[in-house]
């Protein structure tokens, strides 16, 4: 035995102290771990924005062939294929329909947050590192347009523009964005009083460096949790006003407005309706899921201790 | 200072008002261009042109013409629709009411449910049920307040025959048949406006649930009902509150949806049709109504969360 | 001790599950008894796992733990075992808890009368009426002021340490057989921890309830324990009376803790300023001060905190800031690091004016001065790693890159003490101590004239601490690099500075070589601040209440005036008409040594001189009366 150990507990002990091996206050960085509720959430997403990228290439038939019968009908088929879930009030194919029109609205959704994102999240660093004027003058326009309702401005930017996916995608950003800024400069406002910032300051560093190394990387989980949520608004601002009949306007198939048009069908007992609507709530309350289980983890509640 | 408070956010709140309405105004009648030529098409004259602009005072400046609107808009002159030519105070009579009578509805079936539902679920956390009414809530914040209203349609009309699917109103009803007109967008927005409340105020009060005064209470050997509502709603109704004022201003949006599923005679029914018909001064009317109502919830939320703020109420 | 036993614990056993579903064991088994009418110390450092074990004697754990093995019985009842709705009932009747901080632990929303009570009345032990009176009797019992009103306040309206009173009146009233205190001092000042540690001993002793007293603090413990149980990582080191434990410790880790705990301030226990430092100018020089917040209006703040301040940092000194929270000190380092720009003075580095507003200095000036923060935790981006974190500075103020940069890297762990794999590490991976010295790491990295430490070692345990100081100590005599040591903790700073800068109320009331700061004659504030540091002495307390000359009684909140004395409001020498009128003369003193105040440095060595007396003869008089029962 050539290796020197401690001979007694009381040494041990005192070895432990001297040689600084305490216990680190948190546990190493782990990767963010899943529930099966959220994998399979993770699993719907994914689906979707692959059929996003390949739709038209396998859906059975066009969004606009129609199979020459009457509408609504359920599951069956003719000499055009087989309609899996059936035809819309044209006769469309109404599964070949939702896979096109997953690409405008999860694209449009998806375009306009990001937009929203560039935009909310530029502006709220900015005022939250500059601070000031600057600050004040951003917050307040923004506090303006938060103070109205979304569908509201919408609305009102829609009957002046009319109807278009640019216009879409436009007016859906800036609405947005107004929410992500509030967001980005709160964490930022946060992040920016933190010692590590101050002692960036103190340090006589630049804005630019500080906004790069400390407030970014800080800022960036809680970001991207909140774009999950800011998407699911996004889709559910977009599908409303497809639903109204003021989005994505016809032909073009769109979630929102398929739920719209195949309506009256309901009463004839055809699920074209409800189908469009079904994959909507997939996509929505998935990525919901999923931002619950990433931001739920923080240990265990006093309030299961109550008797 | 607690008084000084309330009154700086009563101001922030008339500022606010303000330039919601300059954004409507400025949206709805400058950046559109010239409404002359669009309520007269391309075949007017030049002469007719000027006229109808003299007429509609559009050959005044732009700030001439917001300052006319606000003053025409206080004394209850809200102009003339561009569809049929009638005065839009008429439209809008007897569909504000409409909409004012659901509103209350739902705010009065909905608010004592949510804080019910949602205290309920602070107090069991963990549970099944809790679990049940957390997934049910979040599903239900996740899909459009349509899908709710369909799958509603074809339960509740549909398969049972239970209820209307329209919520067509002729203005002769007796109440009964009044009800039965209204149940069904009424529990659309109910579900829709109180998945949101149950979840916000559950979320309020676990919030609460980790301060050290709570563990403190549970060392105290104080019940579980104490402690949820003697110690924790207390200092959560701030939030609460807040969270009950923007949801009944959230019910905005689910009206324009709701009226127009179940074409139920309101005014966002109206706003949906102005904006199809691209009539731009019902639009506007419409959307001052909304977003002045919006601005006067959020501003009582913000006033009620500083009344229930201890701190302030009993300054040192 | 041959009284009933009131608990005995037994091969108690606590565990946590962390989110892999491992279950990681926290208390070890421990095995101890607590007699009726005794007071139970368990004494450890963090991670020991003493708050855990005394909340096991409410039949609760911390979310996350569970009980695991063992027993602890309360009167042959076994907590461990205890139903849910047994639980309820023994929590606040049987057994009482007290927090460490009362300011978290009181509802901001319910009236302090109401919180008092509610335990007593919910378990039916007294009704409102009856619980009220005896709340009153409580209150009174407890010093507080206006006993018969203070009920119907809430807790944002009483102070800091008023409220840690309240708490043990809340804990008392449902007459607990055992009260479990945890920290219950260790937030408070010291001036205001004497104040709590006295009403605590007199109600102990009145209600004769037993007590497990939890603490890190050796010299507290001394004062009010009759039972003393050291704990390491979840085990018992050493447990015995504390007689036993603090005058012949046994085991190496208590003697260890013992060596940790820094003797009482007085002179001569700082070790000489090495003279190869030594250079004419001082390194920094402040003169004619004032600060604040809340922006600037005819050159006073909105917000005073400093004011008036004349303070000199010689080259490869340390000088040591001390005061209560709220006196201003950290604000002092903020203003010379240029974090917060004075209001009016000057600030000079190596005789060259600074610009207040950091923005405004060279890039050369900015590395010559270094802050360094107190929280470890959160002077650290946790996004990056300890090379990039020690490196920036590197890069920043010297250019180094590359190779260059990781060697210095390397180079400058091996001065902290800690080895170069640390580099890829994250802050998060790191101990509290280990946190700390990287916090120091990256100052040192900018190779500075100056470093400023915000109370670097207040939040780290006492042997941790303990190494820290040693390590700036090292660190002085080899760069020559000088230290403004932020604290308020009189003994570090007593062991460590080479001068003292007492702070009072935004102002300096007394400063000068730190062994003519700790020898009379003292500034009366001086005075109360030595006299309150508890010393590792049994029986200290009993002295300290007799010889402190308590007119003033209650601490009081530090208020900041702008004109007179502001120590007037607590000063047993104060002048009715003057102190409060006028602002205190500095009178000059030997090598430097200044005091601000209105009584004459020979009133003040009188009062000396009078005190010795007066402990003498009751040093005296207690001997002669020992003997007379003897005889």
């Amino acid at each position: 035995m050539t290796e020197q150990s401690p001979t007694t507990k009381e040494e041990a002990i005192l070895a432990e102290i001297d040689s600084f091996a305490e216990l680190p206050d948190a546990p190493p960085k782990r990767r963010i771990r899943l529930s099966w509720v959220g994998k399979l959430s993770v699993a719907i997403v994914v689906f979707w924005l692959i059929i996003c990228v390949i739709g038209p290439s396998i859906a059975p038939f066009h969004e606009m062939d129609m199979d020459g019968d009457d509408g609504f009908l359920g599951y069956h088929a003719n000499e055009y294929g087989t309609f899996i879930l059936g035809t819309d009030y044209l006769g469309r194919d109404t599964l070949s329909r939702i896979i096109y029109g997953a690409r405008n609205t999860i694209g449009i959704s998806l375009a306009s947050t990001v937009l929203a994102y560039l935009m909310g999240i530029t502006l709220g660093i900015l005022a939250a590192v500059k601070g000031g004027w600057i600050d004040m003058g951003i917050s307040r326009v923004n506090d303006a347009i938060l103070a109205l309702p979304t569908i509201m401005l919408g609305l009102i930017a829609i009957a002046w523009l009319g109807s278009s996916i640019p216009v879409l995608i436009g007016t859906a950003s800036i609405i947005y964005a107004s929410s992500v800024f509030r967001i980005a400069r709160a964490l930022g406002q946060d992040i920016m009083v933190q010692d590590f910032v101050e002692a960036a300051k103190a340090r006589g560093e630049g804005v630019w460096w500080v906004i790069r190394a400390e407030v970014l990387p800080n800022a960036a989980m809680p970001l991207a949790t909140d774009f999950g949520l800011r998407l699911v608004f996004v889709v559910l601002f977009i599908s409303s006003l497809s639903f109204l009949g003021l989005g994505v306007q016809p032909p073009a198939s769109d979630w929102g407005s398929m739920v719209r048009e195949n309506l009256q069908g309901l009463t004839y007992g055809s699920y074209a309706s409800i189908w469009p609507a079904f994959a909507i709530a997939t996509f929505t309350i998935a990525i919901n899921l999923i931002v619950d289980d990433v931001s739920a983890k923080s240990g265990g509640s006093l309030a299961t201790k109550m008797v | 200072m607690m008084m000084q408070m309330v009154m700086r956010r009563i101001a922030i709140g008339f500022a606010t008002l303000i330039v919601v309405s300059i954004i409507v105004f400025v949206m709805t009648s400058i950046l559109p261009g010239d409404v002359a030529q669009i309520i007269l098409g391309q075949s007017a004259t030049p002469e007719t042109l000027a006229a109808l602009r003299k007429q509609l005072g559009m050959d005044q400046p732009g700030y001439i013409r917001y300052f006319q609107w606000l003053g025409n808009m206080a004394s209850g002159d809200l102009g003339i629709s561009k569809a049929g030519g009638a005065t839009i105070e008429s439209l809008i009579a007897g569909r504000l009411g409409n909409t004012m009578v659901m509103a209350g509805l739902v705010a009065a079936i909905s608010i004592p449910i949510s804080i019910a539902l949602g205290l309920w679920a602070a107090m069991h956390p963990g549970t099944w049920l809790d679990r049940f009414v957390t997934f049910g809530t979040l599903s239900t914040i996740s899909v459009p307040e349509f899908f709710i209203a369909t799958i509603l349609v074809l339960i509740l009309a549909v398969e049972l025959h239970w209820l209307p699917s329209t919520a067509y109103l002729t203005g002769e009803e007796n109440p009964l048949e009044l009800l039965r007109a209204l149940a069904m967008p009424l529990i659309t927005l109910v579900i829709v406006v109180s998945a949101q409340m149950i979840r916000m105020t559950r979320a309020g009060i676990l919030n609460v649930m980790s301060s050290p005064y709570i563990e403190m209470a549970i060392l105290k050997g104080v019940p579980r009902r104490r402690i949820i509502l003697r110690h924790a709603f207390f200092n959560a109704i701030g939030p609460i509150v807040n969270v009950i004022a923007l949801n009944l201003a959230y019910l905005v949006s689910g009206v324009v949806i709701v009226e127009t599923i179940f074409a139920y005679p309101g005014l966002a029914k109206l706003m949906i049709d102005g904006v199809q018909t691209r009539d731009l001064p019902l639009v506007q009317a419409c959307a001052m109504i909304f977003c002045g109502t919006y601005v006067v919830l959020i501003l009582l939320a913000d006033i009620a969360s500083i009344l229930s703020n201890p701190r302030l109420r009993n300054p040192k | 001790m041959d009284r009933e036993k009131l608990v005995e614990v037994r091969d108690l056993r606590i565990s946590a599950t962390n989110d892999d579903g491992d279950i990681i064991p926290i208390v070890k088994g421990v095995s101890f008894n607590i007699h009726k009418g005794e007071v139970v110390a368990l004494i450890g450092e963090s991670g020991s796992g003493k708050t855990t074990i005394s909340l096991a004697s409410l039949a609760y754990t911390k979310p996350g733990l569970h009980f695991a093995g063992g027993e602890l019985l309360i009167g042959g009842e076994d907590m461990l075992q205890a139903e849910p709705l047994r639980t309820r009932d023994i929590r606040g009747s049987k057994v009482a808890y007290l927090a460490q901080s009362a300011a978290a632990t009181f509802n901001p929303a319910i009236t302090i009368g109401e919180q008092v009570t509610e335990s007593a009345v919910l378990h039916g032990i007294l009704t409102q009426e009856q619980a009220n009176k005896r709340a009153v009797e409580l209150y009174r019992a407890l010093e507080l002021p206006d006993p018969d009103r203070i009920g119907i306040r809430y807790p944002h309206q009483v102070s800091g340490g008023q409220l840690q009173r309240l708490m043990a009146a809340m804990a008392l009233c449902g007459k607990p057989d055992l009260m479990v205190l945890d920290e219950p001092t260790t937030a408070l000042d010291v001036t205001t921890q004497i104040e709590v540690l006295k009403a605590f001993k007199k109600v102990i002793h009145e209600e004769d309830s037993a007590a497990i007293y939890v603490t890190h603090d050796l010299a507290v413990v001394a004062q009010i324990a009759d039972y003393i149980v050291v704990l390491y990582g979840g085990e018992v080191m050493e447990q015995g009376t504390s007689d036993q434990i603090i005058n012949n410790p046994t085991h190496a880790y208590t003697q260890r803790l013992m060596a940790a705990v820094r003797p009482k301030p007085q002179a001569g226990l700082g070790t000489a300023v090495g003279a190869e430092h030594e250079r004419e100018i001082p390194a920094i020089k402040v003169r004619d001060m004032t600060a604040g917040y809340g922006g600037i209006v005819n050159g006073e703040p909105k917000v005073p905190i400093l004011r008036d301040i004349n303070v000199e940092v010689k080259n490869g000194h340390v000088v040591g800031v001390i005061g209560e929270s709220g006196c201003g000190k950290s604000t002092l380092a903020r203003v010379m690091a240029g974090l917060l720009p004075q209001a009016r003075g000057s600030i000079k580095l190596d005789d060259e004016e600074l610009e207040g507003d950091l923005r405004d200095r060279r890039l050369e000036q900015l590395q010559k001065i270094q802050f360094v923060f107190q929280m470890a935790d959160t002077a650290l981006n946790p996004k990056q790693v300890i090379g990039d974190i020690i490196g920036r500075p590197l890069e920043f103020y010297h250019g180094l890159k590359g190779k260059k940069k990781h060697a210095k890297v390397v180079e400058i762990l091996e001065m902290v003490e800690l080895p170069a794999e640390f580099a890829s590490r994250y802050p998060m991976e790191l101990s509290g101590g280990q946190k700390q010295r990287i916090n120091m790491a990256r100052s040192l990295a900018a190779n500075p004239e100056v470093m400023l430490c915000d109370e670097v070692t207040s939040a780290l345990d006492s042997i941790v601490g303990a190494n820290v100081i040693k390590l700036l100590t090292a660190l002085r005599d080899k760069t020559g690099v000088s230290f403004v040591f932020i604290s308020h903790d009189l003994s570090t700073v007593a062991s460590f500075a080479d001068e003292i800068v007492v702070l009072y109320a935004g102002r300096v009331v007394e400063q000068g070589p730190t062994d003519e700061v700790l020898t009379p004659p003292y500034h009366p504030y001086t005075r109360l601040l030595i006299s309150s540091v508890p010393e590792l002495r049994i029986g200290w307390l009993e002295d300290t209440m007799k010889k402190r000359e308590m007119a003033v009684g209650i601490a009081k909140n530090v208020e900041i005036t702008s004109i007179g004395c502001p120590f007037f409001s607590r000063c047993p020498m104060g002048i009715e008409g003057t102190c409060e009128k006028q602002n205190p003369p500095v009178r000059e003193l030997k090598m430097g040594h200044q005091i601000a105040c209105h009584r004459t440095i020979e009133e003040l060595e009188e009062v000396e001189i009078e005190v010795q007396r007066a402990l003498h003869e009751d040093e005296h008089a207690a001997d002669q009366g020992e003997e007379g029962t003897l005889h």
